[in-house]
């Protein structure tokens, strides 16, 4: 299915959900666990015999360390930011799965990887703890 | 760019900023501009988050990704990422650069790539690119190390086959300290079980007390900041363990053993006042239930499962409701506790809460409990809201249908329903109540008065309106005489005329569709052998239709009025009571797939004189004549299945034309037969029943059975049986015209001349398994026309992709002559489209006579309609 019908379909699910409604969403098979921060939702696509609270814990792991790096995070930094928060993106999920349960070592990464782009050419990496 | 954008105030001015944006960035790619090439692509990747085609930068991915520099390589992973899938073939060109990357000195390049790989690759990419990713397992640095445990996953799910070459590597992950690496490589080992049973083997034989080791060092570990959620340490990793641990104790009681312990502890001490300690709660209650059984583990299971249900929270109530849907299949009566609080959810505001609980009611209705179930669901029926009906409608009557005690209480269940929600109610229920009525013949009384005081309440609900008005049709002298009074229930006085009314307004009412209306007008034809008294009054209502703009009615009308006027002797016995009809029959089509597609097979004599226009036509055409004059000429198509009536009005036509007289009004009897007929019907007259309808239900076509006095064919004025004495024969004589065929144990099928010529002759005799009605076997006869002697006889046949041939030798391949001998040959014939479509058969026959060598070919198209 395309993207943009994917992404207006469930928008539409989901924003007319009241408030005081579960965080869950069944949606063609799959089921969707979305969580609103202010006038953000953050929604994710999982399989039938996934852990749903763990989902949720996971969104707000990721929400937390994107507050932690942009400091104080609202809507306007993800915008013009976009391909910093898929970094980070990056850094927490790979292949669908969580790939780090410690703020710290993203926010870490993420840093050292910047370090990178300041240099004009690739170098060896170092390691950093 | 982007505030550009966002500045826009309608649609078309945002599309014509991103089109100027596009052309720059076109402009740009083709001059090969370096200095701005990733803001390039960071815009174009913002363009496509917006929706907009933007597949010209895809090459822009790639060049970015071969160049040197990082930065370069990470703004050209990252396009590469959101601007392709694995679907395009483009991404194959990636594979070289990633395979370079996989090998580079700089790590972070290195998990640029892993990332890359693990969240598009497709399968041959996966397949070139593993062993460099199982080297990089053992990286020294543990984040690269997780990365390419998760790039592993996406391997081995694509390509199941290189799951074994994980197997070690994957073990020794489990090994490490850094928790990154231990929930990946925990990760890693649950798709590696999921995938290849041999992995799990092996997992459970080696690893399980090391993770039981690690669950419980994390569980006691004391507090620790980087890692802390909620006052619990890492509960991913806790949730990851228990997850694996699941899969290894799974149908091993040894494993399972050894988890007791910890999956007590963790049960037991997890605080569940936050969601992370309830995601591990609910994991943990998952893992108890799948392993092997253990009293005390799954009462603490349950426990946890109770206090969910009963939580405020409506997150942890989906889940509870959830659980309890996994844990019904290993615990029922655990479960029938909470019964009360399911109900309750039921009728919960929140639509996903609602629909697990009415899945869960369905799962736990039995044969004690589905009484008050039903009367719970019935009357939440009535105040749920529409987009909900639906469901419910459905799973009440289903579940009526499978548990009712006794047909009193189905009856009553179902009117309650129809009144409720009968819009909702789908075709085959209402039918299935028909057939059900009409097998209670204790209860015709009651039913029927039941209807008529329900229907004079409110026209509001189709179905409703149907089943009433077929039973008043049918049963509405017992409705006028109070016939068959149950105690319970309260006299009521309807006169005939009362009775007639109540059609009359179904007929006239401007909401109610056309199968009402024409149920409505046959309902009044019985009635007017029923109530001799309102005849006049009946013929005036019928006449009124007569003019009807649909032609159904319009149909009908004209028909039913000539019967009246002119037939009148045979109008009772048109109108008898319907036979009780075949409950098996019922449930045995609803199984099987005998969907009525017309069949314009070459069988024409028989058919389809309505709802199938052209092939037909010549036969009907004969038959119209025979009728009377008003009857309208045009065949109508499409339409209703109840328009096989028509095939009863026009065969009478053409009986008092030949003068014979239909057979004593054997009624019952004759339509008894019928009943036995009631089912894909031997012979050629009336494979119709199930064809008549155009439409392609079932139901429908059962239905053509019920109303009918259906199945009864029109018998064409070239009727093929030579039994059937008089030409156009009678009514009830129609069916089974070689009574011998009727075979006990299934439905028996005429034997055709599949081929003739003037030398040779072939017959097929049929006969099916009464079990499988997708098979047929077919006895061939070949005799020899002509006074040579044929020798090397071969007999070939070939058949359309949807059939399945099997051919036995035959009995010998010398045909004496003249007929004084045959050949036989067995065939087997699979119809995988069987109700559908009929069989076709192209044969070749091949043999020497005179030392001249002949080949004869055909097609044969006259095999019955509904082998």
């Amino acid at each position: 299915m395309c993207f943009e019908k994917v992404i207006r379909e469930l928008g539409g699910v989901i924003l007319s959900r009241g408030p005081k409604l579960c965080n869950f969403v069944d949606w063609r098979g799959f089921k969707v666990v979305y969580k609103r921060y202010a006038s953000l939702y953050f929604c994710m696509c999982i399989d039938q015999d996934d852990n749903e609270l763990e989902v949720l814990e996971i969104i707000h792991h990721f929400v937390e360390i994107l507050d932690r790096y942009f400091g104080s995070v609202c809507e306007l930094d993800l915008i013009f930011n976009f391909h910093k928060a898929y970094y980070i993106l990056d850094e927490l999920l790979l292949a669908g799965e969580l790939q780090e349960s410690s703020k710290k070592t993203v926010a870490r990464l993420i840093a050292a990887q910047v370090f990178c782009l300041m240099e004009p050419c690739c170098f060896n990496g170092f390691t950093f703890q | 760019m982007i505030r550009a954008i966002r500045a826009c105030k309608t649609a078309a001015e945002e599309r014509a900023v991103v089109r100027k944006e596009c052309a720059a960035i076109r402009a740009a790619i083709n001059e090969n501009d370096h200095d701005y090439r990733h803001r390039n692509l960071a815009k174009l990747m913002f363009i496509h988050m917006l929706g907009y085609p933007t597949h010209f930068g895809q090459m822009e991915c790639l060049k970015l990704i071969a160049s040197a520099g990082f930065p370069e390589k990470r703004i050209g992973y990252l396009g590469l990422m959101l601007l392709l899938d694995e679907r395009q073939e483009v991404l194959m060109l990636v594979t070289n650069s990633l395979k370079q990357d996989l090998n580079h000195s700089n790590q972070y390049i290195v998990g640029l790539a892993l990332c890359a790989l693990g969240n598009i690759s497709s399968a041959e990419m996966a397949r070139d690119l593993a062993p460099d990713v199982e080297r990089l397992l053992q990286f020294r640095d543990p984040n690269t190390r997780k990365k390419a445990a998760l790039c592993s996953i996406r391997i081995i799910k694509k390509v199941p086959d290189l799951a074994e070459n994980f197997m070690y590597p994957a073990s020794s992950l489990l090994k490490e300290k850094h928790h990154g690496v231990l929930i990946t490589g925990v990760q890693l080992c649950t798709d590696l079980c999921k995938v290849s049973s041999e992995a799990l083997e092996y997992f459970r034989e080696n690893c399980i007390e090391g993770l039981v080791k690690t669950l419980r060092d994390i569980a006691n570990s004391p507090y620790s900041p980087e890692y802390d959620m909620a006052g619990i340490t890492d509960p991913f990793l806790h949730i990851r363990l228990l997850k694996l641990l699941r899969l290894l104790g799974q149908g091993d009681a040894d494993a399972s053993d050894c988890m007791t312990d910890i999956l007590a502890q963790v049960a037991s001490r997890t605080e569940s006042n936050k969601n992370a300690g309830n995601a591990i709660l609910y994991e943990c209650v998952q893992t108890i239930m799948s392993i092997e059984d253990n009293g005390g583990l799954r009462v603490l299971a349950i426990n946890i499962l109770g206090r969910f249900l009963s939580n405020r929270d409506n997150n942890i109530r989906y889940v509870g409701l959830n659980m309890l849907m996994k844990a019904i299949v290993v615990d029922a009566k655990a479960i029938q506790r909470h019964r009360a609080t399911i109900l309750e959810c039921v009728k919960d505001s929140d639509a996903s809460i609602q629909k697990r609980a009415l899945e869960l009611v369905y799962l736990l209705v039995n044969e004690s409990n589905v009484k008050p179930l039903t009367k719970e669901l019935i009357e939440y029926l009535e105040v749920s809201d529409q987009e909900f009906k639906g469901d419910i409608t459905a799973k009440i009557c289903s579940l009526i249908e499978k548990f009712s005690p006794e047909k009193i209480w189905y009856i009553d269940q179902m009117l309650k329903v129809l009144s409720e929600a009968g819009n909702f109610v789908k075709d085959e229920v209402w039918h299935a109540l028909i057939v059900v009525i009409s097998n209670a013949s204790d209860l015709h009384g009651y039913t029927v008065r039941a209807l008529y005081r329900a229907f004079r309440a409110s026209t509001e609900q189709e179905s409703l309106v149907r089943v009433a008005v077929w039973c008043i049709g049918e049963y509405g002298d017992m409705l006028v005489n109070n016939v068959g009074m149950l105690d319970i229930e309260e006299p009521i006085t309807v006169t005939e005329s009362d009775a007639v009314d109540a059609i009359e307004v179904a007929i006239k009412h401007h909401r109610l569709d056309l199968t009402t209306k024409a149920m409505a007008l046959i309902a009044l034809f019985k009635l007017s052998t029923r109530f001799p008294a309102c005849s006049e009054r009946i013929k005036d209502i019928i006449f009124q239709n007569k003019r009807s703009l649909v032609l159904e009615l319009q149909q009908r009308s004209i028909e039913f009025n000539c019967i009246l006027q002119k037939y009148q002797n045979i109008r009772s016995a048109l109108v008898e009571r319907m036979p009780v009809l075949d409950e098996a029959t019922l449930s045995g089509r609803k199984a099987g797939s005998l969907a009525t597609t017309v069949s314009t097979s070459t069988i024409a004599p028989c058919n389809l004189p309505n709802g199938v226009a052209e092939p037909a036509a010549a036969p009907i055409g004969d038959l119209l004549d025979l009728s009377s004059d008003d009857v309208p000429a045009p065949i109508s198509s499409g339409g209703d299945f109840l328009q096989d009536l028509l095939a009863i009005d026009l065969s009478p036509a053409s009986a008092p034309s030949s003068g014979t007289s239909l057979p004593p009004k054997a009624g019952t009897d004759v339509l008894l037969d019928l009943l036995s007929i009631g089912t894909p019907s031997p012979g050629e007259s009336s494979p119709s029943a199930l064809d008549m309808s155009s439409s392609t239900q079932d139901n429908k076509a059962l239905l053509a059975n019920l109303n009918g006095l259906a199945s009864l064919s029109l018998l064409p004025a070239n009727a093929t049986s030579p039994e059937s004495s008089a030409g156009a024969m009678g009514l009830l004589d129609v069916f089974d015209p070689n009574p011998q065929k009727r075979d006990e144990n299934g439905p028996a099928y005429p034997s055709i001349v599949a081929y003739e010529s003037n030398s040779l002759r072939m017959t097929f005799n049929f006969s099916k398994q009464p079990g499988d009605p997708q098979t047929t076997f077919i006895q061939a006869t070949f005799t020899n026309r002509s006074p040579n002697v044929y020798d090397d006889f071969l007999f070939q046949a070939a058949v359309p992709k949807f059939l399945q041939l099997q051919l036995d030798p035959a009995s010998s391949n010398i045909l004496p002559a003249s007929g004084n001998g045959s050949i036989t040959q067995n065939l087997k014939v699979t119809n995988t489209q069987h109700g559908k479509k009929p069989l076709a058969m192209r044969i070749r026959i091949a043999y020497k006579v005179n030392d001249e060598d002949v080949l004869e070919q055909g097609q044969i198209n006259n095999f019955p309609s509904d082998l």
